[in-house]
């Protein structure tokens, strides 16, 4: 019927440019769209408006260098780069069994917060784009709580910079424990009251409910990871699949879905939460003493105290710094769950103190590429949903 | 068919004043208190559901008056603006549009009582700019004409945002002013009359008000008025995540600011219209209106004792008014947005069978009843 009126009237397709700077394409991503009225005919995704050359810089510094790079790169989950990067790196060094335990699992521990981070800041801008804006302040107050965690621990609220090759850059505060439990407390709250204003209000069902929908072929062909492909149907989740860190002795669920529509994705996250912050409890019952960094001193620098007391530490330092950590000839790749899926750095060292080649496999790079298959179709006011659900971080997509 | 008392009579002198004075404290509550009030409102109650402290940095000598002086600053930030208009725009009617805009919403309120009628030194006040008996007619009639202000803005802009903004207006405007007018067809039915002052003084009786004669048209009513003044859940044509800001995107300085006036004045009018239609008007619960003027003449005499009944009226009429504009204000900061097929399907679907299934069901219980 819709085709006989077209016949009947003349209409022309609208051409509508959306984006880079549109308020919907936060991440500076633009949209190319043909629309017949509302809905969307034919769509275009364009993405590398923040591209800043990631990969080059870090084959410009030493192994240790690439860090704060890092940081920017998914910047609402920065330990969780720095925790893949170093992963990596560590792999070439073949020294991944001689981290000790305490720093594996503080690393676990601020893997998990990121991921909470991360999934309050998403969900709140969804809500936020949606219209509603309440329920975005409850939950930004709640990414501001966990920041605040995730600054008592290393001194950055965004850019955290803390993780290093063979342990960490310092160790947990005093009364550590005692502020997360605070901070969950009052995030819980949040989350309940979050949960009240939006997963039964009938506005935010009929906006959410069968849109941006994608099966679980499709999203699998996509390359789809994360709590994209979760909502789909798939479980696969690589703390589960191929464990990392203190993934293995901690107990948690996945959260799966049915439909991949934006709706189990917004379900996905939400429940991701409440596990995440079931990860942060255990591995804080576990959290074992001990020293946070190898003891290796080619690796890991030596404490500043021995720096200046015994001449071989200070050795280290200079040659640590000034040619950077030596890593043998070979590559590395080593998948972990960032917190919109598989976030991996493929390295390649030829020996020597930096990287011959760093490429990161950014999770929101495969699932930006589905926007076209998912929102063509729909109607112009469903790319928000989708878009926001798909949670595209500029800095990561296009380095 | 109109009803032209409410025009100069013999006495001349004190009917132009009254009427002058009537005018003067309409403007002055709408154009001077409401409509920057209201944009200090939004920020302090929005700031209160969402646990934040909300604008309180500007000042004068160090006094910052709750915030309210950001009302100030805003009208000379808004004054100082350049007044960009696009390439390409419609330039006449890119002037045009935010006064087609603004000027309804303020005139709609001229048929809204809001008070009764007093007796002053033989002279009978009636608080209300023109009593018109065709009253909510008019009142559909200049709502309906502020829709072309939106329509003109987005089409005369040449912006394809503004143009689906425009779209988005004048499509939810048409479906909604439809299942509007039949939803107060129920109340019109009750109260035997569409003149605002005859309703209100029908709802001198606490259990004749509108809301519990007519429950479900005050329902059907308030969502309707809701989209007709585009606000959230309703303000996809405005959408700032879609359609960044709509029909008014290419708009800056004070024409943005008139938009921007125009949809407080219509909060202030929707609220106007249903206290005036749902809550009893200027009533007090239990208290009638001869009533209060008669316990007033006791205490200060028959002329003064009417003054002082009428400002208490007016009082209890703005009392109303303001809380339903608290009210509407937390639907707006609560809910998210409809999308665009959903609000049609909403007027379409729901809103208007509901509203024609109110009239039959009003008509058959007002049969039984006489």
């Amino acid at each position: 019927m819709e085709d006989k009126n077209q016949l009947d009237l003349n209409t022309e397709l609208m051409v509508l440019n959306m984006g880079p700077s549109h308020p919907a394409t936060h991440g500076t991503v633009r949209f190319f769209l043909k629309l017949d009225g509302e809905k969307i005919v034919h769509m275009e995704t364009e993405i590398g408006y923040l591209h800043r050359g990631f990969e080059k810089h870090c084959e410009n510094g030493t192994w240790t260098q690439a860090f704060p790079y890092t940081d920017r790169l998914n910047y609402c989950s920065a330990p969780q780069n720095n925790v893949a990067y170093a992963l990596a790196v560590e792999k070439l060094l073949g020294v991944t069994d001689k981290i000790p335990a305490r720093a594996v699992y503080i690393r676990t521990i601020m893997c998990e917060l990121a991921r909470m981070a991360d999934h309050y800041t998403n969900l709140a801008a969804g809500t936020l784009e949606l219209g509603a804006l309440t329920a975005f302040i409850y939950f930004v107050e709640a990414r501001e709580l966990t920041w605040d965690i995730i600054e008592s621990v290393c001194g950055a609220r965004l850019t955290s910079n803390y993780i290093r090759v063979g342990g960490l850059a310092s160790d947990l505060p005093e009364g550590f424990a005692g502020h997360v439990k605070s901070v969950f407390a009052k995030n819980r709250v949040f989350w309940s009251e979050f949960d009240k204003l939006l997963t039964h209000n009938r506005i935010f069902l009929d906006r959410m409910r069968d849109t941006g929908a994608i099966s679980r072929e499709d999203a699998i062909s996509f390359a789809f990871t994360g709590p994209c492909l979760r909502a789909a149907g798939v479980e696969y989740d690589v703390r589960k699949a191929s464990p990392y860190l203190a993934y293995r002795e901690v107990d948690f669920d996945i959260p799966v879905g049915t439909t991949g529509d934006n709706f189990d994705r917004y379900l996905v996250r939400m429940e991701e939460i409440n596990q995440s912050m079931r990860i942060v409890e255990q591995c804080l019952s576990l959290l074992p003493s001990g020293p946070i960094n190898i003891n290796d001193a080619s690796v890991r620098n030596p404490s500043k105290e021995d720096g200046h007391t015994y001449m071989e530490s200070m050795i280290f330092h200079f040659k640590n710094t000034i040619e950077g950590i030596q890593v043998p000839k070979g590559e590395s790749y080593v998948p972990t769950e960032g917190t919109n899926g598989e976030l991996g750095f493929y390295l390649v060292s030829q020996g020597g103190g930096k990287p011959w080649k760093c490429r990161v496999r950014p999770p929101c790079f495969a699932l930006t590429q589905a926007m076209g298959h998912m929102c063509t179709g729909s109607y112009l006011a469903d790319i928000i949903p989708t878009f926001d659900m798909i949670n595209l971080i500029g800095g990561e997509c296009d380095r | 068919m109109f009803d032209y008392t409410y025009l100069p009579s013999p006495n001349l002198l004190p009917s132009l004043v009254e009427m002058m004075l009537k005018i003067i404290f309409i403007c002055t509550m709408n154009m001077a208190v409401f409509a920057p009030v209201l944009g200090w409102v939004e920020r302090k109650q929005s700031a209160l559901m969402q646990d934040r402290i909300g604008a309180n940095r500007a000042e004068i000598f160090g006094f910052t008056v709750f915030g309210l002086l950001h009302v100030a600053t805003d009208a000379l930030k808004l004054l100082f603006k350049e007044d960009f208009i696009p390439r390409g725009a419609d330039r006449p009617l890119h002037y045009l549009a935010p006064f087609i805009a603004v000027v309804p919403a303020l005139v709609a309120f001229a048929v809204i009582p809001f008070g009764g009628k007093y007796m002053l030194w033989g002279h009978e006040a009636n608080l209300v700019i023109a009593d018109l008996n065709v009253g909510m007619l008019y009142i559909f009639a200049v709502a309906s004409l502020s829709t072309y202000g939106a329509v003109i803005g987005g089409w005369a802009s040449n912006n394809s945002w503004s143009l689906l903004g425009g779209l988005r207006v004048g499509a939810q405007m048409l479906s909604y002013e439809v299942a509007m007018g039949l939803t107060l067809v129920g109340v019109f039915m009750v109260y035997g009359s569409l003149q605002l002052t005859t309703i209100g003084m029908a709802q001198e009786n606490f259990f004749h008000w509108g809301i519990f004669l007519q429950p479900l048209g005050f329902i059907l009513f308030i969502t309707c008025a809701l989209a007709e003044n585009k606000r959230t859940p309703f303000d996809i044509p405005e959408a700032e995540s879609e359609l960044i800001a709509g029909y008014f995107t290419e708009y800056s300085g004070l024409k943005f600011a008139m938009f921007w006036m125009s949809e407080f004045l219509e909060m202030v009018t929707i609220s106007a219209v249903l206290v005036a239609l749902f809550f009893g008007g200027w009533q007090i619960p239990f208290i009638s209106h001869q009533g209060l003027i008669d316990a007033m003449g006791h205490l200060f005499g028959p002329n003064f004792g009417a003054i002082v009944a009428m400002l208490i009226h007016v009082v209890v009429f703005w009392v109303k008014v303001i809380s339903w504009i608290v009210i509407l204000m937390l639907i707006r900061w609560s809910l998210p947005r409809f999308r665009f097929d959903q609000v049609m399907r909403l007027g379409w679907k729901i809103v208007l069978p509901l509203a024609l299934a109110n009239i039959v069901v009003t008509g058959f219980i007002l049969l039984a009843v006489r």
